[in-house]
């Protein structure tokens, strides 16, 4: 048996017990799902909507492999120079490599998860390299020396007051819970590092394999100045964003800002195809698109796990989710928090290391209800489970399957099978379990901890009926 | 093995499996959903201008005959003195007069950053089209008229044609036949720069321009 107390379970604890922390969800939470609501006014047309989002990005993950090709054929067509890595490591060693290469000292970064998942800011200041986070949240996040709580919006585990203590400390600006005051702030402080940059570092919402296009979704205009700005661009990807055509983008893009934030659309949609070309005037003159796997393979050779790569990060299913709005993005300590976390982190960082994610849910299916993409959630968290306990831990395709498998789990579970499968022997034990009903253990904890345990009945339900019966 | 092949081959096995388990390549999927009905210009950009309002877009509607005027009204009023235009502007001569200073962008960013940066005060650009039901502006930079000028400058003033206005983004791209030949920098517009990250309360002009203003030149024959 597993005696260490459980991380996952010591930090949701303490989320829950932060009354701060969990207003400061409840009230973001409810205001993001209340602006979807009424950003998918027509619920038919949403709905047909899903349908296509989904079978857009079905159809582009069928012909994975393919497409992949195809984007970095025309990529590099384009001038655009095109990296792949298996792991953080690589990836982290691709963008080290660029940045000697252009003497760098300091990377301008738009808003990226994937280099979240590799941990990008800290690997580049281990060789000297400042990495500078431009999107506000991320900006809020990093003075704070904290990671992410929310894919989309990073900062939104802090509350006004706790944001003007922050940027009064760590940047000496005056201090006054005022969010237009601390936005026009921020945009001076930022300004300066935009020119100053060598390199500017993104991630990408979209790739178009049909033309060879980076797309990238944002409010802030940050993410322009990133790519735009500095010499050189480097986006990074995970392999599964790839879409096969350009029309593919307008009901996806559609469907994200809606169901992120409740927009029609953000204010910038930024599509790039190449760095500047000769006689152009501003803009990049080199691009590089880093291509990660990082677990993706293994979620695509299974039929059933596949459904995770069709994410489109909009994180509707965190914002809908009673768990991530109680515990908070930080409990679950890993990149990705919520419903999206707890089916992609498993094949990330392996089951062994994320076994509690896939338990970490209610299965109450709100998260599916909402997916743009109809990703089937809750299932994948039952599969998850199964996986976690797997008999043959070599045949499965996720890693670390099996590692619940506790040795007498499963003797009791043939023992449950066989109880309930005998009408005779059936009754016999519940005819003995009323009976020793006196010996039943009080409490049964941690479930006791907050509920009282039911009492076994004198009499069984058999022997109830039976009596009702013969009066 | 390379990542690259390591990657692709993983992902061509598992491929190859389905196929051989019957799986098909499915057909593309129907954008019925996306098609619209519309009549009209006019419906349009009525929808544009109310969707732009919105997200603290300001629409001037004005006519090919009184574009410049309007144009220069709006100068006016902003109090806008250095200027930034593109040397292909048909605006030039109109503007000489009364502003201090305009500025071509005539040279590569690298030579004026600073300038461009801290001392320009609003620029002026053309659009590909606009978009209704989200109330975008369609930028295609170029040579003349390249990207940073509707980013950095803290207010935009676009040129908008009533007649180049789609329903949806999906129609834009359909009907100009994107695909064919995408630019360096395709860029949607919705509004001037904004941010929710301190507590969700909405903040504008965070990286991008504080004012965008959309000069609607409006069909004549709709009139
Ligand atoms: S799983 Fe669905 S709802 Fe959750 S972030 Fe991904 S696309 Fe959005």
């Amino acid at each position: 048996m597993n005696t260490t107390t459980d991380p996952f379970q010591e930090r949701s604890e303490a989320a829950v017990k932060d009354k701060k922390l969990r207003a400061n969800f409840l009230s973001a939470m409810n205001g993001l799902m209340e602006k979807r609501d009424l950003a998918f006014d027509d619920k038919t047309q949403l709905e047909a909507l899903r349908i296509l989002g989904a079978q857009v990005r079905q159809n582009s993950l069928v012909k994975l492999p393919e497409l992949l090709v195809e984007l970095e054929t025309k990529l590099i067509q384009k001038g655009v120079q095109v990296h792949w890595a298996q792991t953080p490591t690589e990836a982290v060693d691709i963008i080290q490599s660029i940045t000697l290469k252009e003497k760098a000292t300091k990377i301008i970064k738009g808003k990226s998860m994937v280099s979240e998942e590799i941990h990008l800011n800290d690997k580049m200041e281990q060789i000297g390299v400042e990495c500078l986070e431009s999107d506000l949240g991320e900006y809020i996040v990093q003075l704070a020396k904290e990671t992410p709580s929310h894919i989309v919006m990073p900062a939104i585990h802090k509350n006004t007051a706790e944001i003007a203590d922050l940027l009064h400390e760590k940047t000496g600006i005056e201090r006054k819970e005022d969010a237009l005051y601390m936005t026009e702030q921020a945009r001076l402080q930022l300004r300066q590092n935009f020119m100053e940059a060598d390199i500017g570092l993104s991630g990408v919402n979209f790739a178009v394999a049909e033309t060879g296009t980076l797309c990238l979704v944002e409010n802030e205009g940050n993410g322009r100045l990133t790519t735009t700005v500095p010499k050189t661009h480097i986006a990074i990807m995970g392999i599964e964003k790839v879409v096969e055509k350009l029309e593919d983008t307008a009901p996806l893009l559609s469907l994200l800002t809606r169901s992120a934030t409740g927009q029609p659309i953000t204010t910038y949609f930024n599509m790039i195809s190449g760095p500047r070309k000769e006689d152009e005037l501003d803009g990049p003159e080199s691009v590089h698109l880093v291509l990660l796997d990082h677990g993706r393979t293994q979620m695509y050779q299974d039929d059933e796990l596949l459904d995770t790569l069709r994410c489109i990060r909009c994180a509707a299913c965190m914002n809908h989710c009673p768990v991530y709005t109680r515990i908070g993005g930080h409990a679950y300590g890993f990149t990705y928090p919520g419903p999206i976390g707890k089916i992609l982190m498993p094949h990330l960082e392996g089951l062994d290391e994320t076994q509690s994610l896939p338990t970490a849910s209610s299965l109450c299916g709100a998260c599916a209800e909402v997916c743009p993409v109809k990703i089937p959630i809750p299932d994948l968290l039952v599969r998850l489970r199964e996986e976690a306990n797997h008999p043959n831990a070599q045949s499965s395709n996720v890693k670390g399957a099996g590692v619940k498998r506790r040795g007498m789990e499963p003797v009791i579970w043939s023992m449950w099978r066989w109880w309930h499968q005998g009408g005779t022997r059936y009754r016999l034990m519940t005819t003995t379990l009323s009976r020793l009903r006196f010996l039943q253990p009080g409490t049964l904890s941690p479930w006791t901890n907050t509920r009282t345990l039911p009492k076994l009945a004198k009499k069984t339900f058999h022997q109830q009926m039976n009596a009702r019966a013969k009066k | 093995m390379s990542a690259r092949d390591a990657i692709l081959n993983a992902l061509q096995q598992a491929s190859a499996i389905r196929i051989s388990n019957g799986d098909t390549i499915p057909e593309r999927p129907s954008f019925k959903v996306m098609h619209r009905d519309y009549q009209g210009h006019r419906p349009l950009s009525q929808q544009l201008e109310s969707m732009i309002s919105k997200v603290k877009g300001e629409v001037i509607r004005t006519s090919q005959g009184k574009l410049d005027e309007t144009v220069q009204a709006v100068l006016r009023e902003k109090n806008i003195k250095r200027l930034l235009l593109s040397p292909e502007s048909p605006y030039i001569q109109s503007f000489d007069a009364f502003l201090d200073e305009t500025r071509l962008y005539d040279e590569a960013i690298e030579n004026w950053k600073s300038e461009l940066f801290n001392d320009i005060e609003a620029s002026i650009t053309s659009t590909l089209g606009g978009i209704a039901e989200t109330g975008t502006l369609v930028l295609w930079p170029s040579v003349s008229e390249p990207r940073l000028m509707s980013l950095v400058p803290p207010i935009h003033i676009a040129i908008l044609y009533e007649s180049q206005i789609q329903p949806t983004f999906w129609h834009f791209l359909r009907h100009q036949k994107w695909s064919e030949g995408m630019p360096t920098n395709a860029l949607l517009i919705s509004g001037p720069s904004k941010t929710a990250d301190i507590e969700q309360t909405l903040a504008y002009g965070v990286h991008g321009p504080k004012e965008l203003v959309v000069v609607l030149v409006e069909e004549e024959s709709e009139e």
